[in-house]
């Protein structure tokens, strides 16, 4: 077991992880541990923009952007956090420029923008271009600017290192941070970093469905090490289903494409997000259209021999257009699809993309242990936490935006904290609890396979909990996750090996999977009501009465040693939005 | 809107679609070897599906210890570069089909950089390489209020090397690479030229005072493997011959 000590530890080098790199590297001695390269990160996927009310191209202001980020979370969003982040995209953005990132330009040489989901003129008068890209690969460039700049900046990294445990200590009845325990991928050694702050980067978690845009490392790493020592998940049933996925794939194709011009298209050809948001049309908020989608497919109007998708259609806009705003995407159905976007429409059905919930934060980043006390020297931004500036739904382009805000203020935010504190003792055997871990997964010989629990989980997750929702499709859900994590404890790994088990770290990370799954069951089932990305079919209405209020998830351990996940409610902070319908 | 074709993909779809396919993989795990060897597996599996699906397939079915890097599964990450029927590419953008499954599907680590185990190589040389042409913008003076102002036509004068995903692929393929480990590759000068070509940074005399040593541009010897390997359709060796040309006129 190797020690290190730092100030400043980040977990995770994807957007939110390098951004908060940048701003604690010059502040605090920082190491930045991370399970992939970070140019690998799930952030280089993002392809449709970063939202700001630059009002380069037409007017528009950060209290537009404000209305529709509440209305687009269908009024669950913190709004003195929302605020934040329409107000400090605009500095986020240009931030971006002046590190080099080469942004699209208008004809005067200014950051171009476009249109994009949900974001309008004037509280939801039309679609507004607030949306800062660099064609339809903008994810790619900020990763590699970040990554640029923490080179410049001699940012200290350990490539390939799995963060699995978050040390707490109790100081005078307070938990407070204590660093963490990472396993390194190349040696299987065991290594603790005692930090007097550590930031949590570490991204989604979309790998528990089968049909997903997500990467297959997105698997909850980060929410799984702090839930199981004690602290709250929020808004855990809150997951997005981005419309327009690769027919059976999953794979992204950008809301830009529909800022471009493109249209939905049942089997008639009948553009039919005019019956469900005549203002918007294919611009609604992606729950709204992903909703739609599914729909037609259960109306009997989807594509196909078997009716389950729609078409992105996108054949009338010019081939110069595609060729320069989207040459991602559109290659990406040539090549994995074998169809020709200028001239045919592509097959697309609504994939697993985005968690709205996470790891609990105020404005600052600071980890919440519950409603009101943070965890000192614990910090968190990015996918991995709910500030929450999504609520129910995000925003298309604002999760780019949630990174470069938020992981910037937590960078700082946690650089200062350590200059301020001083370290706090690690727990007794802190790397104990891995280290058992590991080896009981090593030295397993159950006749379980990790592959398959894996599978029957997306399985499950994509029939149950997806786009709509019932208490009996929830309860099946619960019921098989249960299932899974019983069978779990009898998986055995193939590889016993030290160096490169990428066998053993799918086991593990599988048991974070099945974790944040029961999570989000058992929140999805309690909330009666439909509200953003949660729609219950046997209760189809927001019901403010009863459910505007974060849920807050804890693990619960009996005396038995049964484990169950306790519920509890935040308030949602509302400033100068009282919530109303929400049409598009 | 066509449907003719849709018709015709969602028909071939639909058909059942397996063959079998023989996987020939170069294994090697110094805690079990010394020596490299080649292992063959055979797997039923749907020609359009990755060759990427089909090493999962053998990692999660057959052989746990098979392994490699990968992540994002649709080639934008760059974790899965290897070499497939002797030829670099992301094993997530290569549809078997593509590549004659009839016979044998040879999957090899890239070329020229230390093995680790199985299709996982030392990526540190590639990267000190990318670190050490200054692969960031560089300005002085002032920053401005707004963004710097950069028109469209020259945004466009580099925007083919934004693309880079930092995979290797071409890098691991050029023979001057495998020969010497100091030549800096294709990726670093790619990202080099990434912002010698643009209009805001002012370090394009340092980067190229870099490139060219005895070690830079000067040791490429034209042979476009490069350019065939990159998965993002870079021009990696005229990317190449603008960073010479840019040497000898000083000119960017």
């Amino acid at each position: 077991m190797k020690m290190h000590t730092y100030d400043t530890v980040i977990v995770g080098a994807g957007g939110a992880g390098m951004r908060a790199a940048i701003e604690a590297t010059g502040r605090s001695r920082t190491a930045v541990l991370t399970k992939l390269y970070p140019t690998r990160s799930h952030t280089g996927a993002a392809q449709g923009g970063m939202a700001a009310a630059l009002a380069n191209v037409e007017e528009d202001n950060w209290e537009w952007h404000t209305f529709d980020t509440v209305k687009g979370g269908d009024y669950l969003v913190d709004q003195d956090a929302a605020e934040i982040l329409a107000k400090e995209a605009i500095d986020a953005v240009l931030d971006l420029e002046k590190m080099g990132l080469p942004f699209n330009r208008t004809p005067e040489g200014t950051i171009d923008q476009r249109r994009f989901g949900g974001h309008s003129r004037n509280h939801g008068e039309a679609p507004v271009r607030r949306s800062c890209y660099a064609a339809d690969r903008t994810g790619h460039m900020i990763l590699q600017t970040l990554y640029q700049n923490c080179v410049k900046q001699g940012v200290e990294f350990f490539n390939e290192f799995y963060v699995l445990d978050q040390l707490l200590t109790e100081v005078d009845g307070v938990r407070m941070s204590a660093g963490v325990v990472a396993y390194e991928l190349a040696t299987g050694e065991i290594h603790v970093f005692r930090a007097k702050s550590v930031v949590y980067a570490s991204g989604g978690t979309g790998k528990f469905f089968k049909v997903t845009s997500n990467a297959h490392t997105l698997t909850g790493d980060g929410q799984a090490a702090c839930y199981r020592r004690g602290l709250p998940l929020e808004d855990m049933e809150f997951f997005q289903f981005h419309p327009t996925g690769i027919w059976r794939m999953g794979i992204l194709l950008t809301e830009g494409a529909r800022g471009e011009g493109g249209i939905l298209r049942n089997k008639d050809g009948e553009r039919f997000m005019e019956k469900y948001a005549p203002v918007m049309k294919d611009l609604a908020s992606r729950d709204v259209v992903s909703r739609s989608i599914y729909t037609e497919i259960r109306e009997g109007r989807g594509c196909g021999p078997e009716g389950d998708h729609v078409y992105l259609d996108l054949t009338h806009l010019p081939p110069e257009q595609l060729d320069a705003k989207l040459p991602d995407i559109t290659e990406f159905a040539r090549t994995y699809l074998g169809i020709e976007p200028y001239t045919d429409p592509i097959p697309i059905q609504p994939t697993a993309h985005y968690a709205m919930g996470g790891i609990p934060t105020n404005v600052e980043g600071e980890v919440l242990a519950d409603n009101l006390t943070v965890v000192p020297g614990l910090y968190a931004a990015g996918e991995v936490a709910c500030v929450s500036v999504h609520g129910a739904n995000r925003l298309g382009t604002n999760s780019l935006l949630d990174i470069n805000v938020f992981g910037r203020r937590a960078g700082i935010a946690a650089a200062e904290y350590a200059a301020r504190h001083e370290l706090v003792e690690l727990p007794e055997n802190p790397g104990e609890s891995v280290a058992a871990q590991v080896e009981r997964l090593l030295s397993a010989t159950g006749s379980e396979r990790v592959s398959e629990i894996r599978r029957e989980l997306q399985e499950t997750m994509d029939a149950n909990v997806m786009v709509f929702r019932t208490e009996q499709t929830i309860k099946t859900a619960v019921a098989k996750i249960a299932e899974l994590r019983e069978r779990y404890l009898h998986v055995s790994v193939q590889d016993k090996g030290k160096r490169f088990n990428t066998d053993l770290l799918e086991a593990i990370e599988l048991g974070n999977l099945l974790d944040l799954a029961e999570v989000m069951a058992v929140s999805a089932l309690a909330r009666k009501e439909s509200r953003g990305g949660h729609y219950r079919e046997d209760f189809p209405n927001r019901d403010d009465a009863h459910f505007m209020r974060h849920t807050m998830a804890y693990r619960e351990v009996g005396d038995d040693g049964a484990q169950t996940v306790r519920l509890d409610y935040k308030p949602v902070v509302q400033t100068r939005y009282q919530p109303m319908e929400r049409t598009y | 809107m066509a449907t003719p074709t849709m018709d015709k993909v969602e028909a071939e779809a639909s058909a059942s679609p397996y063959i079998t396919v023989t996987f020939r993989i170069r294994r090697f795990n110094p805690e079990v070897s010394a020596e490299a060897s080649w292992e063959d597996f055979r797997l039923e599996i749907d020609p359009k599906e990755r060759v990427l699906d089909g090493l999962h397939k053998i990692k999660w079915e057959l052989d746990g210890t098979l392994t490699f890097r990968r992540s994002c599964a649709h080639g934008i990450c760059g974790s899965d570069a290897m070499r497939i029927n002797g030829k670099n590419r992301l094993a997530c953008k290569t549809l078997i089909k593509d590549i004659g499954p009839e016979k044998p599907i040879t999957v090899e680590p890239i070329k020229g950089l230390a093995v680790h185990k199985d299709l996982i190589v030392d990526m540190e040389p590639f990267f000190q390489s990318y670190r050490e042409v200054m692969p960031f913008l560089v300005t002085s003076g002032n920053e401005p209020t707004r963004e710097r102002l950069q028109s469209a036509k020259d945004r466009e004068r580099f925007d083919d090397t934004t693309k880079c995903i930092l995979c290797a692929a071409c890098t691991s393929s050029c023979p001057v690479f495998w020969n010497d480990g100091q030549y800096f590759g294709p990726a670093a000068i790619v990202n080099a030229h990434r912002f010698i070509f643009d209009s805001r940074d002012e370090a394009g005399d340092q980067r190229l005072e870099i490139l060219g040593g005895q070690d830079g541009v000067w040791r490429c010897r034209t042979t476009f493997n490069c350019t065939d390997a990159c998965p993002r359709g870079i021009e990696v060796t005229k990317a190449i011959q603008e960073v010479k040309r840019a040497l000898i006129t000083r000119r960017f």
